[in-house]
């Protein structure tokens, strides 16, 4: 092997060896403002013919995504402009092109339009609902006042790793407009008893509510890495020169808290634009269609009628709106925050 | 002022604490309620008398058996076959130069905002035609390549000093070599944390298995907990039987490997 190159990858090692094995090589490059660069530049391991044997490395995860993934997306597009349906499904060739008129008659659906005013109530209102929880509970157990920190941290955590399906069905008894242990909660202050699932007003709330239980533990562990990475210094100088703990909040926590509410941001809208399992078991969509969601749509178009094509330009349209939606919270945030 | 702010911490903290695991420990309780005794008001918490039956009844006459087992299968081909294929693509990522990978990989990650769901429609044609639906197949192929794994291990991947893989190098050892006897044990932290992440997401996944397993006999737990819901809605000391079973195995799985689980969060979350 070449000596010079030697030298130089021992001289890598050295300087990579102050912090063995973390993952923030990128983060740098994104502190900074710069793009993202994935850390390419460690890479000096060059190997004779190394295109050819990183390909056989390569083929396997390559070859199913691309035909597993990326074939699908193409097709799921394709699939978009035909009439697909369940006598299709049996012999392809009755399916037809059909230009727009899926995406047009599912303008004019107004079922389509309730489940995206009601997937849109779930994200708009849910999302930053969990995202304040996640950052309280974040803030309090990183409190210079809180000891038993594991012990709140594992027991908030808990409900992000059970079953969504299996935590729906509990929540169903849960929210029993009768036996339910919310509403008997409630009656300790003198609240009268509400038909969580079976009032089209409250439906949604309580899967919001459900979504929260669930999920703050998630974004609240994020939150405490980014807390712990604040310098104290800041806090010191900021008491020195007098400031309240709510201006240090204001002005040292919530800016450097920034990048990583933006990751915790888009991460759970990107989920809550996804909402499917708990209108599933907890209310079927109703009641009158208002927890019903964009993929519980898609997925009664889909797999149930077998209205493919139809279904397909549903799919389309989430994706549509996913990908705008963190396009501009992406934009957004970056503008405030002024990295 | 401290103390009374500390008085008021530990409140919220602790009331929201309850909140939390009030809805779990419910869930354990009722299930061994005899029957009827969770539809009482007001609500009552702990069992009148214990009883397991609700949970002898899931296994001996509801097929619960099979479900677990099936889940228990799918979790964990997926877990070990998507491990190997991301640990071999991650590592040929960060340790290969060939033309064209910086693109490669920069479009991998951009194709991380295309929800899944967009793809369900055509590989269920696809699956179809293969004659893979209503099979394990039909959950462990899509499963098998995983962007955000090649992507994890690809950032670990690159902390492996380039020396350590020529001084192998040198030493005669190949390519596979090099990869499976050297890359893999230094890359062990990261694929265990992997290895939860996939047997957790697995297990609950939830749509796909809905979709691809038409048969009673190949649900998941999930996907059964959820068709039981339609039959047995009223029985709620055997639904929440059934939640027991469905949850401890991901609880037990989490509190044994619950610091790897924590620090994998974190990685993800480093790279925004």
């Amino acid at each position: 092997m070449n000596t010079g190159h030697k030298i130089l990858n021992d001289e890598m090692f050295l300087s990579r060896s102050q912090t063995p094995f973390d993952s923030t090589i990128g983060k740098r490059g994104v502190r900074n403002g710069a793009k993202p660069n994935f850390g390419i530049r460690y890479t000096m391991f060059n190997i004779r013919n190394s295109g050819g044997t990183a390909a056989l490395f390569l083929f396997p995860a390559l070859a199913m995504l691309a035909v597993f993934f990326f074939l699908p997306v193409v097709a799921s597009f394709v699939l978009s402009f035909t009439d697909f349906d369940i006598y299709s499904l049996g012999n392809i060739h009755f399916a037809r092109f059909v230009g727009f008129e899926n995406y047009v008659k599912l303008f004019d659906d107004p079922l389509f339009w309730k489940a995206l005013g009601n997937t849109f109530y779930f994200v708009v209102v849910g999302g930053p609902l969990s995202l304040i929880v996640s950052l309280l509970a974040a803030l309090a157990i990183n409190s210079r006042l809180v000891r038993f920190k594991g012990f709140f941290r594992l027991v908030y955590f808990a409900p992000v790793v059970t079953t969504l399906v299996a935590v729906s069905v509990v929540w169903r008894f849960i929210y029993h407009p009768r036996f339910g242990m919310l509403n008997y909660a409630l009656s300790v202050f003198g609240i009268s008893p509400i038909d969580w699932l079976g009032n089209p007003h409250w439906a949604m709330p309580a899967v919001i509510l459900l979504a929260v239980w669930k999920n703050f533990g998630y974004n609240m562990i994020i939150f405490i890495a980014g807390l712990q990475n604040i310098p104290d210094y800041l806090y010191e100088a900021a008491r020195i020169d007098g400031a309240s703990p709510f201006d240090q909040f204001k002005k040292i926590t919530l800016p450097m808290l920034a990048p990583t509410t933006l990751f915790v941001g888009i991460i759970t809208m990107i989920g809550y634009f996804q909402l499917f399992a708990e209108p599933y078991v907890m209310t079927q969509g109703g009641p009158l269609d208002s927890t019903l969601s964009i993929v519980l749509l898609m997925y009664q178009q889909g797999f149930r009628w077998w209205n493919m094509g139809y279904a397909a330009a549903i799919a389309f349209v989430l994706f549509a709106i996913i990908f705008l939606a963190t396009v501009v919270q992406y934009a957004v945030q970056r503008k405030h925050s002024d990295l | 002022m401290r103390l009374t702010l500390k008085i008021l911490l530990y409140a919220a903290l602790i009331i929201v604490a309850i909140a939390t695991v009030t809805p779990m420990l419910w869930m354990i309780s009722a299930s061994c309620m005899p029957s009827g005794q969770a539809s009482n008001y007001p609500p009552q918490f702990f069992p009148t008398s214990f009883t397991f039956d609700h949970y002898t009844q899931l296994f001996s006459r509801l097929n619960v058996l099979k479900y677990f087992f099936n889940s228990l299968l799918l979790s964990v081909s997926v877990t070990l076959l998507s491990l190997v294929v991301n640990s071999m693509a991650g590592y040929a990522f960060a340790k290969y130069r060939f033309r064209g990978r910086d693109k490669l990989f920069g479009f991998l990650i951009t194709s991380m905002v295309v929800p899944a769901q967009v793809t369900m429609l055509p590989l269920f044609l696809m699956l179809n035609k293969m004659g893979l639906v209503n099979t394990y197949w039909g959950v462990i192929i899509p499963g098998m390549a995983g962007i955000f794994g090649i992507f994890m291990i690809r950032q670990y991947a690159l902390s492996i000093p380039d020396s350590l893989l020529e001084a192998a190098r040198i030493d005669g050892a190949g390519d596979f070599r090099i990869y499976w006897s050297l890359v893999i044990p230094l890359c062990k932290p990261i694929l265990v944390t992997l290895a939860i992440f996939t047997f957790m997401g697995t297990w609950n996944d939830f749509l796909w298995p809905l979709i691809v397993m038409t048969d009673d006999s190949m649900y998941t737990l999930p996907v059964a907990l959820a068709n039981l819901m339609g039959e047995h809605a009223q029985d709620t000391e055997l639904m929440m039987a059934g939640s027991v079973i469905t949850i401890l195995p991901v609880m037990i799985v989490f509190a044994a490997m619950q610091k790897y689980y924590i620090r994998g969060i974190m990685m993800g979350s480093v790279k925004g």
